[in-house]
């Protein structure tokens, strides 16, 4: 069965058929397109698929599109003022947190919504917040760096 | 004016190129060409360890509506493999299984939906044979062959003695032996494997689009399975989610991609999940290692003899490699003579094995500083002051003619017995309400590259082409395949460098066979250092063709021109002319401009002619590693968390300090999983921990600080002196840790990885033996 959803996403009201049993990961990037969320695993094992709904970070791929309806999605590709990488993401390009990429979009979708509930987070804080990510490149201790840096911007006034 | 200087970028902190689109989603890896009207690829896999085929039936699978194209083994009877001496495999198995999950069957359909369903329609029979999920088992007298060209189950048997190890033994004052395990690993490489093949009925052509380390080799291959003129395939590497060795042969993914697309005469997307990627395998094989050393009372060792079991899985892939890897890189780290080693790699009914970063060096690198600790505890030395009695002197070439022109392993230890406090903490750290500290140290090293190609075909080893047109930016092409290691961001700031301009300049064009020149691609750590090399030769040529130019245009001579980048001048009272006047002026000779740089490696670096297949280990730069692991071990659950990690890495010149580090501590953290908790483990062939949650990666929260020291040995034949970054550090966290679990606990691990449970074991026997007290840092 299909229904109507009706939801923000990345700060756009849509309007959508979607079959009952599709994910929310398999929605953004087959049936819209955006292919910045990625598929990692085979289920909740590896938070690649990270994305914010309602600002909280929620694994998509464990996610009925269908259960979105009325509420504001983001995903990594509204990041980002006029162009220009946000927080976050410039953390993670500047300082290395991400070398091949794929966990990436991930993490930053886990690290923006760390950075909105607590602009100024700990060591531990950051560590606890990005505790359901993988990433098999850097060891963390760039990621870790990466956030930091990016709650700098942050209190600088860059949007995380 | 201004004083106007050349930009410099070589050896400074320089964030990847291709960052802003990993970060912002843009970048496009395989499985993210969603192409409206492509089919969908599924792949059927034997349920059977090991049978011979009766039938794969798919007539029912076919009369599925929406199902295009079904390929079987029946559809391609060639075979492939990444050494030309083994190609053993066919894409879909033919007349016998070999392991579970062994692809039999492939469907492309118009949705996944219906594939899955086809998948579940097809019926295989087989008459079952007995299978061997062990290395021991594969090797009983009585065991069935898995191929029919290798008896006794032995892939490769690999001996060597050189000089004499029984006159070595007799001149130590201590011979110590050990038998060591490690457990089979897996990349585990953030992206699954996927490919998207699209064929062109009319053309005859064939383009596919890999997540592949090795384009070139895809390449190869596809013409080989497909039949199919290599001038009719292109082949194109989108973003790649990491590799770790497991992509650098080509997989059966893209080979059946390619046979559904042509079958059904469309694009076929094949995306794995990650069990399948699990069992696509190409990890390391499980090791087993018997070792003895002789050692002087003064450290100095004097023979060794090594013993080295690899279960390969059902296939060779690097197997043959790997098994003389693991012999020949006993040398080339300390100044040793009068080794044997023996060496089998072994066929079982399990996912083949393959080239895992540090490939063949790791298993053996951690029995031998596992084993010289041990020894360093008996003769009451200090470990450092071991090694240190047994240091090379480059230059020099070892006993089985491994180059070595530098050595930057002594500075290496010296800094990171500074940097943790080495003398003031080591055996002091003590213990605390039930937790128990301790330091270890350990080395390791790498190859910059396979001197020799695996298919020689006597072209360059490397090769760089630059564009310069009217628009005055640098186009530099290279089949350099990076996959996140960041070496497109090398070649960029290697060009740039030479013509002394900004990285805003320069633009890299990569993986796509129809545009760059062909490179052997991203393995053995070969990219900074030949394609490097040839980058840096590509950007002399050019910077000749412009200096030439601008002497034109200043009416002076050539070699009176001075290139500062963004202006050239004669002298420094000449006004000069800008960059751009410049290439308008060099445009006038020829057009579009377009340079080659080309590398090759010296005959000498090809390893030698002792025995045979000595010419693996061969390399232009062996990269050096040290490190120090501080742990603390909770004696009550056996849990063992290491607290720091210090390391310093020979890599000759860091061209990208930043680059240099990531590599380097991911590295470490990838031996970090290796050590403690990553195993693939088998129930009747199938692998039972083909999942995130089983295969147990460190999380954030289990990874600890690693400080990076970077060491500059500048090797003569490395551009800008540079060596390998990003493997040599992996090796020596395993005994590393194994050496300071010990110190603190004095338990002495052989078998990986060290859970939880294991020290639990351990601890708990000794508690259950109290007659016997445990010598620190003996062995258990």
């Amino acid at each position: 069965m299909a229904r109507l959803l009706e939801f923000r996403l990345n700060g756009r009201d849509r309007a959508d058929a979607v079959a009952d049993n599709i994910l929310l990961l398999d929605f953004l990037r087959e049936k819209i397109g955006l292919t910045g969320t990625k598929t990692g695993c085979d289920g909740g094992e590896c938070g690649a698929c990270t994305v914010l709904i309602d600002d909280k970070p929620v694994l998509s791929c464990l996610t009925l599109a269908a259960t979105v309806a009325g509420r504001r999605v983001d995903t990594v590709e509204s990041l980002g003022v006029d162009g220009q990488l946000s927080a976050v993401q410039r953390g993670f390009h500047e300082k290395l947190g991400s070398q091949c990429g794929y966990c990436t979009p991930g993490f930053i979708m886990a690290s923006a919504g760390l950075l909105r509930r607590n602009p100024d987070p700990s060591d531990a804080e950051i560590v606890d917040a990005l505790g359901s990510n993988i990433c098999r490149c850097t060891g963390y201790v760039k990621i870790i760096e990466a956030v930091k840096y990016a709650a700098a911007l942050n209190a600088q006034g860059v949007a995380p | 004016m201004n004083e106007i200087v050349p930009a410099h970028n070589i050896g400074s902190y320089v964030p990847m190129i291709d960052g802003p689109e990993k970060v912002s989603g843009r970048a496009k890896y395989t499985a993210d060409i969603v192409v409206p009207g492509q089919l969908a690829g599924r792949i059927y896999r034997s349920p059977y360890a090991h049978g011979e085929i009766i039938s794969v039936d798919v007539s029912e699978a076919l009369k599925i509506p929406g199902v295009k194209a079904i390929v079987t083994g029946a559809d391609c009877d060639k075979t492939f493999g990444v050494l030309p001496i083994a190609r053993s495999e066919h894409p879909l198995a033919r007349d016998k299984v070999r392991y579970r999950g062994e692809p039999v069957a492939a469907v492309a359909a118009i949705d996944d939906a219906t594939a899955r369903k086809a998948i579940a329609a097809i019926r295989m029979t087989v008459r079952e044979l007995p299978a061997y999920y062990k290395t021991k088992a594969a090797l009983a007298p009585d065991a069935v062959q898995l191929h029919e060209k290798k008896p006794g189950n032995i892939e490769r048997d690999v001996l060597f003695e050189l000089g004499s190890t029984e006159q070595g033994f007799g001149e130590a004052d201590l011979v110590s032996e050990g038998s060591y395990n490690c457990a089979e690993v897996c990349q585990n490489q953030m992206e699954m494997h996927a490919a998207v093949a699209e064929y062109d009925a009319v053309r005859e052509r064939m383009t596919v689009y890999a997540s592949t380390q090795v384009p070139y080799y895809v390449h190869l291959m596809l013409s080989e399975i497909l039949g199919l003129d290599m001038s009719r395939i292109r082949v194109v590497k989108p973003h790649v989610g990491g590799g770790f060795g497991c992509r650098t042969e080509t997989l059966n993914v893209e080979l059946i991609a390619a046979l559904l697309a042509r079958t059904a005469g469309g694009t076929v997307r094949l995306v794995t999940n990650r069990e399948e990627t699990f069992i696509t395998h190409r990890g390391r094989p499980e090791t087993d290692v018997r070792l003895k050393i002789g050692m002087r009372r003064d450290g100095r060792i004097t023979a060794v003899e090594c013993e080295c079991d690899q279960r390969g899985g059902a296939h060779s892939g690097y197997g043959v490699v790997t098994i003389l890897y693991a012999g020949s890189m006993l040398y080339a780290i300390y100044d040793l003579h009068n080794i044997k080693y023996v060496g089998r790699r072994v066929l079982t009914n399990t996912p083949p094995c393959g080239a895992f970063r540090g490939h063949g060096t790791v298993d053996i690198r951690f029995a031998f500083e596992s084993l010289v600790d041990q020894m360093a505890a008996e003769l009451g030395l200090d470990p450092f002051a071991v090694r240190r009695a047994n240091l090379l002197s480059a230059p020099c070439f070892t006993d089985n003619d491994l180059m070595i022109n530098s050595y930057g392993l002594p500075e290496c230890m010296d800094w990171v017995e500074k940097e943790s406090g080495w003398k003031a903490r080591k055996g002091k750290l003590g213990k605390r309400n039930g937790f128990s500290k301790g330091l270890g140290m350990a080395c390791s090293h790498y190859i910059s590259g396979a001197s020799k190609p695996v298919n020689w075909t006597g072209e360059p080893h490397a090769t760089v082409k630059i564009k310069l047109d009217f628009d005055g930016s640098i186009v530099v092409l290279s089949g350099a395949a990076d996959i996140g290691q960041g070496s497109t961001t090398i070649l960029a700031q290697t060009v740039a460098e030479v013509l002394g301009l900004d990285l805003t300049r320069v633009r890299v064009v990569t993986g796509d066979s129809e545009v760059v020149p062909k490179d052997n691609g991203s393995y053995s750590s070969r990219v900074t250092f030949m394609v490097g090399n040839a980058a840096l030769d590509a950007a002399r040529n050019l910077k000749a063709v412009l200096t030439n130019a601008a002497a034109r245009k200043l009416e002076a001579r050539p070699e009176d021109i001075e290139c500062l980048g963004e202006v050239y001048r004669a002298g420094a009272q000449d006004k000069g002319a800008t960059f751009e006047e410049v290439v308008v002026e060099a445009l006038k000779d020829s057009g579009t401009i377009t340079v080659t740089g080309n590398y090759s490696t010296i005959p000498e670096s090809h390893g030698g002619k002792k025995y045979r297949g000595a010419a693996i280990g061969g390399t232009m730069g062996y990269s050096y590693s040290a490190q120090v692991v501080e742990v603390t071990v909770d004696e009550e659950t056996g849990v063992v968390t290491v607290d720091k990690v210090w390391v310093a890495h020979d890599c000759g010149k860091a061209l990208n300090r930043l680059t240099v580090e990531g590599q380097v501590q991911g590295s470490v953290w990838m031996g970090l999983g290796q050590a403690m908790s990553e195993e693939a483990a088998y129930h009747d062939g199938l692998m039972v921990t083909a999942n995130m949650l089983d295969y147990r990666v460190p999380t954030i929260q289990d990874s600890p600080p690693i400080e990076v020291g970077i060491v500059e040995s500048i090797d003569p034949h490395g551009p800008f002196g540079a060596k390998e970054a990003g493997e040599g550090s992996l090796a020596a966290f395993l005994p590393a840790l194994t050496n300071a679990i010990a110190d603190a606990i004095g338990i002495r691990f052989n078998d990986l990885p060290v859970t939880p449970d294991r020290v639990f074991e351990a601890i708990e026997k000794r508690r259950r033996a109290p007659a016997k007290t445990p010598k620190k840092n003996g062995g258990a």
